[in-house]
């Protein structure tokens, strides 16, 4: 108990950090999956080139003199993000917009096929530019901020240290999640993208440009999942073309487990996930007496996951979804 | 069309192997051959290439010596493409040529093991400047032997180092999960249990993730004054930076695996206080080692960096030339069979090469190779700063 509550503070604070990492992404799949029914499998791919579009163009600043402070992160957040939304229009428009009206399995292996493209095309641009597919970039907040011992009730808390860094990952990700929310809910564009999500036939009967809202709606959530790339490269600094799996995997967890095609579920459920996999990978160990280690972290999460399917199989926050007649 | 332009290919691959066969055949009687076989494709084409280039400098060192002796020494080198399959075909195209006598190879383990079985079947000596692989020796054939050290003694000698020289009393284990990573992570824990150290956690991480804070959690709350990590530099820089980030600065200690500029690359500033064993020396601060590099650069070109795997290429060509001088002495001075020089390569006790010395035991493996221990300062390679001798 001691050991679990002495690091309890890093451990919400990691998790946090993750979650919130989990929770954006998270937010792509789920938007797309909201209005089409598809699941976007190349969404963790559209994350990974965020960070490598963030990553040229910090280097492309250091080459040119810029100073790295605010400014150029809000300017790399900002190209980063648009680029990557070009690339989720086009796939859109490439790959799925084609085969709407064919089969849901065959989109799914297109994006599939679209993620082998993603990652292989970064893999030779990357390896091209710099020798090594595995790239370190730069880092614009390095400091750190120290945070003393201190105890609550008898139970000490060890001294740790975070990143500055760390606070703005989950600033900007809370900030990103908050309009998104509000631009659903309250803009004329939110409702029109509703309204698709809702009935795409009677949605086009009311005047809506269905194309015109689908293309808006990828270009959004890749806009965010790039956005959420180019934080994620300032965190670990260094990224490889494959980050995207593994990452996008556990993101489409988190929106499956917030309830797919809602946007406040996948919020929660991205944290919930990262949360979850930090505090076990930290006190798995202790609590089971060594027994299981940091290595079933994974399994954990997926356990409580499978739990919660059992119980509300729309997901926490999911409705069921009547049958489209 | 199609089938027309294979048989010409076809053709063109039977002419190919006759004329090579021929000229392999060609040479008298009095012709040695030594082959080579290491990736020259590739790559791990440089470290295969370092291997043949430090053969072949040992070996036209003593070409005088053997012209006395009546013989003239010839260099064979195959390009076994860090692939088992070309590897052992290989291994069979220069066991049918009889004036081959030895051969220096491989690189790759997984190479060095399926070809270790034609070598054996034909009786060659094959000398390894670079397999660690502990099965290769272990299954008692004749005619393979290697002068690294095995990967079974990475462990006990990292256990060495951080108890003696890092004072190390409660040590944190990471692997991860894959088979060379938990091998090493296991070895270490093995020793460490057999002298009753304390280790507070033998945790693992997920090759491909980058978020090890929930693991360095754990360290944080065990406190412990090292951090053993089994597995390859990909994580194992990213687990350095985040301990480091997180005010965790106690050493971090690995295997090979650690061995790469890309380590420092991707911890950064906190690769300082990190240390890692591997069974290459770095010689090039000796005088011999320069010497070293001086006739290598004058033999092959500036531009032609000498690698650590370099000194053991030309070591093991060395070793074998030493079986084969001993086997032609003892032969009368006429020219050894393949059995005789396999035999006398075996026997070889005390050889002092550049970067080792060489005596084999019953099982081919060299008594005298060691495990060296490097620390990063802030560039690659590390600072070599402790030798482990076998007990």
């Amino acid at each position: 108990m001691q050991e679990i509550l002495s690091t309890l503070p890093q451990v919400l604070l990691d998790g946090l950090t993750l979650g919130a990492i989990y929770a954006v992404v998270a937010l792509g799949y789920t938007m797309v999956y909201g209005i089409l029914e598809l699941i976007n499998f190349a969404h963790g791919e559209i994350f990974m080139a965020g960070a490598f579009i963030g990553t040229a163009l910090l280097f492309g600043f250091v080459d040119i003199g810029l100073a790295l402070n605010w400014v150029t992160l809000v300017l790399v957040l900002i190209f980063a993000s648009l680029l990557t939304g070009v690339i989720g229009v086009g796939i859109e428009r490439v790959a799925y917009r084609p085969l709407r009206t064919a089969p849901k399995l065959i989109p799914l292996i297109s994006a599939v096929g679209i993620s082998f493209i993603l990652q292989d095309v970064v893999r030779f641009v990357a390896e091209y530019k710099t020798g090594n597919y595995i790239v370190t970039g730069q880092t614009i907040f390095e400091n750190k901020i120290a945070i003393p011992a201190f105890s609550v009730g008898g139970y000490e808390v060890h001294a740790s240290a975070i990143k500055s860094n760390t606070l703005i990952v989950i600033g900007i990700a809370v900030l990103i999640m908050i309009v998104l929310d509000i631009f659903v809910n309250r803009t004329k564009w939110g409702i029109a993208m509703r309204a698709v999500a809702q009935d795409r036939a009677t949605a086009a009967l009311m005047g809506i440009n269905v194309n015109k809202v689908i293309s808006l709606t990828f270009f959004i959530g890749s806009a965010i999942g790039g956005a959420t790339g180019v934080l994620y490269a300032q965190q670990y600094a260094t990224i490889n073309p494959f980050i995207g799996f593994i990452l996008g995997l556990k993101a489409f967890t988190a929106a499956v487990l917030g309830g797919i095609g809602n946007i406040r579920g996948a919020m929660f459920g991205g944290l919930l996930i990262g949360l979850l996999e930090v505090f076990a990978a930290a006190n798995l160990g202790i609590l089971t007496g060594g027994a299981l280690g940091a290595e079933y972290k994974d399994v954990f999460a997926f356990i409580i996951l499978i739990l919660v399917l059992i119980f509300k199989p729309a997901g926490l926050f999911g409705q069921a979804v009547k049958e489209k007649v | 069309m199609k089938r027309n332009f294979l048989t010409i290919l076809t053709a063109i691959g039977l002419v190919t192997t006759t004329v090579v066969g021929c000229s392999t055949d060609a040479g008298g009687n009095n012709t040695i051959k030594i082959a080579t076989q290491s990736p020259l494709s590739g790559s791990s084409s440089t470290l295969g290439e370092a291997i043949k280039l430090g053969a072949q400098l040992a070996l036209e060192e003593n070409q005088e010596k053997f012209k006395k002796l009546g013989f003239t020494l010839e260099l064979v080198p195959y390009d076994d493409q860090g692939d088992p399959k070309v590897g052992v075909a290989n291994a069979q195209k220069l066991a049918a040529d009889q004036s081959i006598l030895g051969i220096v190879g491989h690189l790759n383990s997984g190479v060095a093991i399926p070809a270790s079985s034609t070598y054996e079947n034909n009786s060659i000596a094959m000398v390894s400047p670079a397999n660690t692989a502990v099965e290769l020796t272990e299954q008692g054939k004749k005619s393979v032997n290697r002068i690294v050290a095995r990967d079974d003694f990475q462990g006990p000698a990292a256990y060495g180092f951080a108890t003696d020289n890092l004072k190390a009393k409660n040590i944190f284990i990471i692997q991860d999960k894959s088979a060379y990573g938990q091998g090493l992570a296991e070895n270490f824990k093995k020793v460490a249990e057999q002298k009753q150290a304390k280790i507070s956690a033998y945790e693992a991480i997920t090759v491909g993730e980058q978020d090890f804070n929930g693991v360095l959690n754990q360290v944080a709350a065990k406190k412990p004054d090292l951090i053993y990590f089994g597995g390859l530099y990909g994580e194992g820089g990213l687990l350095v930076k985040q301990a480091r980030e997180k005010g965790l600065n106690m050493p971090v200690m690995g295997g090979d695996g650690f061995d790469s500029s890309d380590m420092v690359k991707i911890a950064g500033k906190g690769v300082k206080n990190t240390f890692y064993t591997s069974v290459a020396a770095d010689i090039s601060n000796t005088p011999e080692g320069q010497n070293f590099v001086k006739k290598y650069q004058a033999k092959f070109g500036e531009k032609k960096a000498v690698q650590s795997f370099s000194y053991y290429g030309y070591d093991s060509m060395g070793v074998i030339l030493k079986g084969l001088e001993d086997s032609i002495t003892k032969n009368g001075n006429k020219k050894p069979s393949r059995e005789q020089v396999r035999d006398a390569i075996r026997a070889v006790q005390d050889y002092q090469g550049i970067a080792t010395k060489v005596g084999f035991d019953a099982k081919g493996d060299n008594k005298y190779a060691k495990v060296f221990v490097f620390q990063f300062e802030d560039k690659y390679p590390g600072k070599q700063v402790g030798v482990i001798e076998k007990q």
